[in-house]
């Protein structure tokens, strides 16, 4: 096989794409369509501090490796989760990766500092692993960003992995999740803005990047992961392309541009109606009593359910967390109706 | 050949020549799920490959469902 655009021997094919490329050039396709993605949807600038979730897997550090590369200003967050051998590993691999580039990778320890890990906080909540997991994430980079003062969270979400959520909430016909499927979702009611650089990018490119730049990553999957829906959505996915090459690129691509503004509307009045500041940590939450009256957020619930509590102030350097605590607690109640 | 597998990590031999997309056939594996890695080089679907090369077929689907 030959590359596409020099006729040099290829390194990998891209089926959707109907062509072939060598090292050179498909390096330069995946920038393009970084670039092309940010334009697009207008999800940041050269002059904004970001973000990135890493969490020592491909994409994470792909997205990492890229935004530096085209000049963004990227911090990284990496999340100690607790799940034994599987975080220490891919801790090691992202601090790896942040010295090796020099550059600033921000780490929490969720079982040091919150006094619980995954595996007892989904136990203990009675929720899968991956929804204990992803409530912690979003609730943990959201407050990073905040604190940090930085314009916008980064996340590694890839074309696979959006095409697989659109899959889930159409089989399941969640039609509030459908209308916050967005590949940049604004700052709002103490949220920091979130984007997903690499949603024109598939998750076999991800691997092959990381390869060929020599991004040391994370292979085996999460051991909290098997077996979980999302994955087997992904599986039925590739089937489908593997007879149809192009398919989830048109499925996610054609429900963004012709689809998504109809589920709108009902996603946003929700946001907007039900949020609070959580009278604990005073993040932006919708939760309720059953009496319907404004009770803590769903993670302060998890910590508590899960034996945990919320960090001790640490030192005098501690003192702007707090005020940004508060900052955020006041934008929510502001913005609250 | 020597195939190196994963998600059980494993081995298997087999016989070349024989190119990367008739050998994802014959192991039953989606392309679109997997990188073929010869050495610390990827190779394209059409590459000929042969009984003295050691061969990682690596997973690329990752995950959880939050």
């Amino acid at each position: 096989m030959k590359c596409r655009v020099c006729r040099e021997p290829a390194i990998i094919d891209i089926r959707r794409h109907n062509a072939n490329f060598c090292t050179e050039h498909f390096l330069r396709l995946c920038r393009d369509q970084v670039e092309r993605s940010i334009k697009d949807f207008g999800m940041l600038t050269r002059d904004e501090k970001a973000l990135v979730a890493v969490s020592g897997g491909k994409d994470s550090l792909a997205v990492w490796d890229l935004l530096l590369d085209l000049g963004y200003q990227a911090d990284g967050l990496y999340l100690g989760l607790g799940i034994g051998d599987y975080s220490d590993e891919s801790g090691r691999l992202a601090q790896a990766y942040a010295d090796r580039r020099g550059a600033h990778l921000v780490r929490v320890d969720l079982p040091g500092e919150y006094g619980y890990d995954i595996p007892a906080g989904s136990r203990a909540a009675k929720r899968a692993p991956c929804s204990a997991c992803g409530l912690s994430k979003r609730h943990l980079f959201d407050q990073a960003a905040i604190d940090g003062g930085y314009d916008v969270v980064v996340t590694g979400h890839n074309l696979d992995d959006e095409a697989a959520v659109l899959f889930g909430n159409v089989l399941h016909w969640q039609t509030d999740y459908l209308g916050r499927q967005l590949p940049v979702l604004p700052a709002r009611h103490g949220f920091p803005r979130k984007v997903k650089p690499l949603v024109r990018l598939g998750e076999r490119e991800m691997a092959a990047y990381c390869v060929v730049k020599g991004i040391d990553y994370i292979v085996e999957e999460c051991p909290m992961a098997a077996g979980n829906k999302h994955l087997g959505y992904k599986s039925a996915l590739n089937d489908i392309e593997a007879s149809s090459p192009g398919a989830k690129h048109s499925f996610y691509f054609g429900f963004l541009e012709r689809a998504s503004a109809m589920f709108r509307p009902e996603a946003e009045a929700e946001q907007d109606d039900l949020l609070h500041p959580c009278p604990t940590c005073g993040a932006p939450t919708g939760a309720v009593t059953p009496d319907g009256e404004p009770t803590t957020c769903a993670f302060c619930r998890l910590v508590v359910r899960a034996g945990g509590h919320h960090p001790p102030p640490r030192d005098a350097s501690d003192v702007p967390v707090h005020l940004d605590t508060d900052r955020r607690r006041a934008a929510v109640q502001e913005a609250s109706p | 050949m020597k195939v190196q597998l994963r998600n059980p990590r494993r081995e298997v031999e087999v016989t070349g020549p024989i190119n990367v997309a008739t050998l994802l056939q014959r192991l039953e594996i989606n392309r679109e799920s997997v990188l073929v890695i010869r050495g610390d080089t990827l190779v394209p679907s059409d590459t000929m490959l042969d009984d003295d090369d050691v061969v990682e077929i690596r997973p690329v689907i990752s995950g959880g469902a939050a």
